[in-house]
């Protein structure tokens, strides 16, 4: 994709995370129900600037389902890019990323500004959908992000833990799924949240597995 | 921090750390909080009693530099709270608004009480660690460091969040309801260690809806319903008349051996029908308009409503 798509998609990314982060804040309506209506009207105005200026079809397809065979040497510098930028802001920031997740009024009792933490993180997240647009696509990406942490999650109970199973969990699955998609032809953002999924799958398994384990154990020494 | 020179240690016991003057505040046009004017010196242990809606949250979070007052200013050792919080204050929110399920250890959670002050590295120095390992130790929940919070029972989940408040160094502890959501020998446990805290130096501010363990732990409390309705000894404050100005309900206030007991008189029943023996408890059961109470008539011969 050009530059100008990185530029544009940018400040359109940013502001709209930017947009739902206030809207939470400052209304009272909840961060799902924001995401929902913006990122939905978000949308609706690209759909309406394709229906006006058609030329825009091709890459819009890709924007939309990703194109693997469509990332250029500029694509895989922006992904080098946001990768480092990203995991500098999650290294540097990692504990007052922790306390604001974990309780953000709390957290700002504590000195944490958790605005700009708040503000880091929307920038940080638009980034990185933006960088991998190309190859996973818009409707994708939610998947490709919340997947492997919630994969994580199932494995662990602590958060350090969690955020580098995450990772692992991220980079194998797109390992893996882009050669499944070389192997069955198919396409690459969708295979490697078929991957994903089936990875979340069996993780789900072995939890309830442990966990049940776990209450037979309790039971017995009852 | 005192300094350790005579000046010093005379402004310190002179200079309350906490001062409230004529605030007001309120969420949109609807005061929530009328002139409210309060000291706090260094070294208290109060408790803030009121009924929902009386502005208690608001007057804490007004202490804890999250709220901005419309009128009147707060100050914190000596500092005016613009809208910033005072590193000097450490709170414990209730327990019941934290989020369970999310993946964090004990051992996570009191470091997080470091983390405007801590470096530049994302894991905790081991100056830090070894001094939440001591917090732990000190609450006696050393050996759960490890867990989840979720597998912890309510009293260790408060040490935990208490903990966190400690390895913050304050000089002010600020709790939201620490002892609701628990069974009431872990309140009294929670209390004991409040009070311990307090023994060594701590100035404690915390709400409560518990008035009777408020009257056993805490030597000072503040009856707030918008606005100060008074302030005390609770053997002086909870008084059947400030309770009533308070709560907008009737009381019974019950001395015997030294101990204060409050209880508030059910609508369509007589005071006597429902009072506990607070100490004897040799009782006999007492059938009164479907509402099965023990009561001993002795004892209600003896006490007398203040």
């Amino acid at each position: 994709m050009s530059w100008n798509f990185y530029i544009g998609a940018g400040i359109w990314g940013f502001l709209t995370a930017v947009l739902i982060n206030q809207t939470t804040r400052r209304t009272r309506i909840g961060a799902d129900a924001a995401i929902g209506v913006i990122t939905t009207a978000s949308f609706a105005v690209g759909v309406v600037l394709i229906s006006r200026y058609r030329r825009f079809t091709q890459s819009i397809d890709a924007a939309l389902f990703g194109n693997i065979l469509g990332v250029k040497q500029q694509d895989v510098l922006v992904v080098a890019g946001v990768t480092l930028l990203v995991g500098a802001l999650i290294f540097f920031a990692y504990k007052q990323l922790l306390f604001t997740t974990f309780d953000s009024d709390v957290a700002q009792v504590y000195g944490v500004r958790t605005e700009w933490v708040d503000t880091l993180f929307a920038l940080a997240l638009a980034a990185a959908l933006i960088a991998s647009m190309q190859i996973l696509g818009v409707t994708l990406i939610a998947a490709a992000l919340v997947v492997p942490a919630i994969t994580a999650r199932l494995l662990t109970d602590s958060f350090h833990r969690m955020v580098a199973y995450s990772m692992a969990i991220g980079a194998f699955c797109g390992l893996v799924g882009m050669y499944l998609s070389y192997a069955f032809d198919a396409a690459s953002g969708a295979t490697i949240v078929l991957t994903q999924s089936a990875l979340f799958c069996i993780a789900l398994i072995i939890s309830t597995l442990q966990k049940r384990a776990a209450q037979r154990l309790a039971h017995t020494h009852v | 921090m005192c300094k350790r020179t005579w000046e010093g240690f005379v402004r310190c016991i002179m200079q309350p750390l906490v001062e409230v003057q004529n605030v007001t505040f309120g969420y949109g046009a609807v005061p929530v909080l009328e002139e409210i004017s309060l000291h706090l010196h260094p070294g208290q242990f109060a408790a803030i009693v009121g009924p929902s809606g009386a502005g208690k949250t608001s007057l804490l979070k007004l202490l804890l530099g999250v709220l901005r007052a419309g009128q009147g200013s707060v100050r914190i050792g000596g500092r005016v709270l613009d809208g910033r919080p005072s590193s000097s204050v450490a709170y414990v929110p209730q327990i019941e608004t934290v989020d369970w399920n999310f993946p964090v250890t004990a051992e996570q959670v009191v470091l997080m009480g470091r983390a405007s002050r801590a470096g530049l590295w994302p894991w905790p120095s081991r100056a830090e660690r070894r001094q939440a390992h001591a917090l732990l130790d000190q609450l006696g929940i050393g050996e759960f460091g490890a867990r989840h919070i979720r597998d912890l029972s309510g009293g260790q989940q408060q040490r935990v969040f208490l903990a966190r408040a400690l390895i913050a160094e304050p000089e002010l502890l600020v709790l939201d309801e620490p002892t609701s959501g628990v069974d009431m020998r872990t309140a009294e446990n929670i209390l004991h260690l409040l009070a311990d805290l307090n023994q060594r130096g701590m100035t404690i501010l915390m709400t409560t809806h518990d008035l009777n363990a408020a009257a056993a732990h805490l030597p000072w409390v503040i009856c707030l319903r918008n606005r100060v309705i008074a302030q005390g000894a609770p053997e002086a404050v909870f008084t059947p008349a400030i309770l009533q100005r308070t709560y907008d309900g009737e009381f019974v206030v019950l001395r015997e051996g030294g101990m204060l007991y409050v209880q508030q008189k059910p609508h369509g029943h007589a005071w006597r029908d429902v009072v506990a023996d607070p100490v004897l408890g040799h009782v006999a059961p007492l059938e009164s308009a479907g509402l099965m109470m023990e009561v001993q008539d002795d004892i209600l011969a003896r006490t007398v409503p203040v």
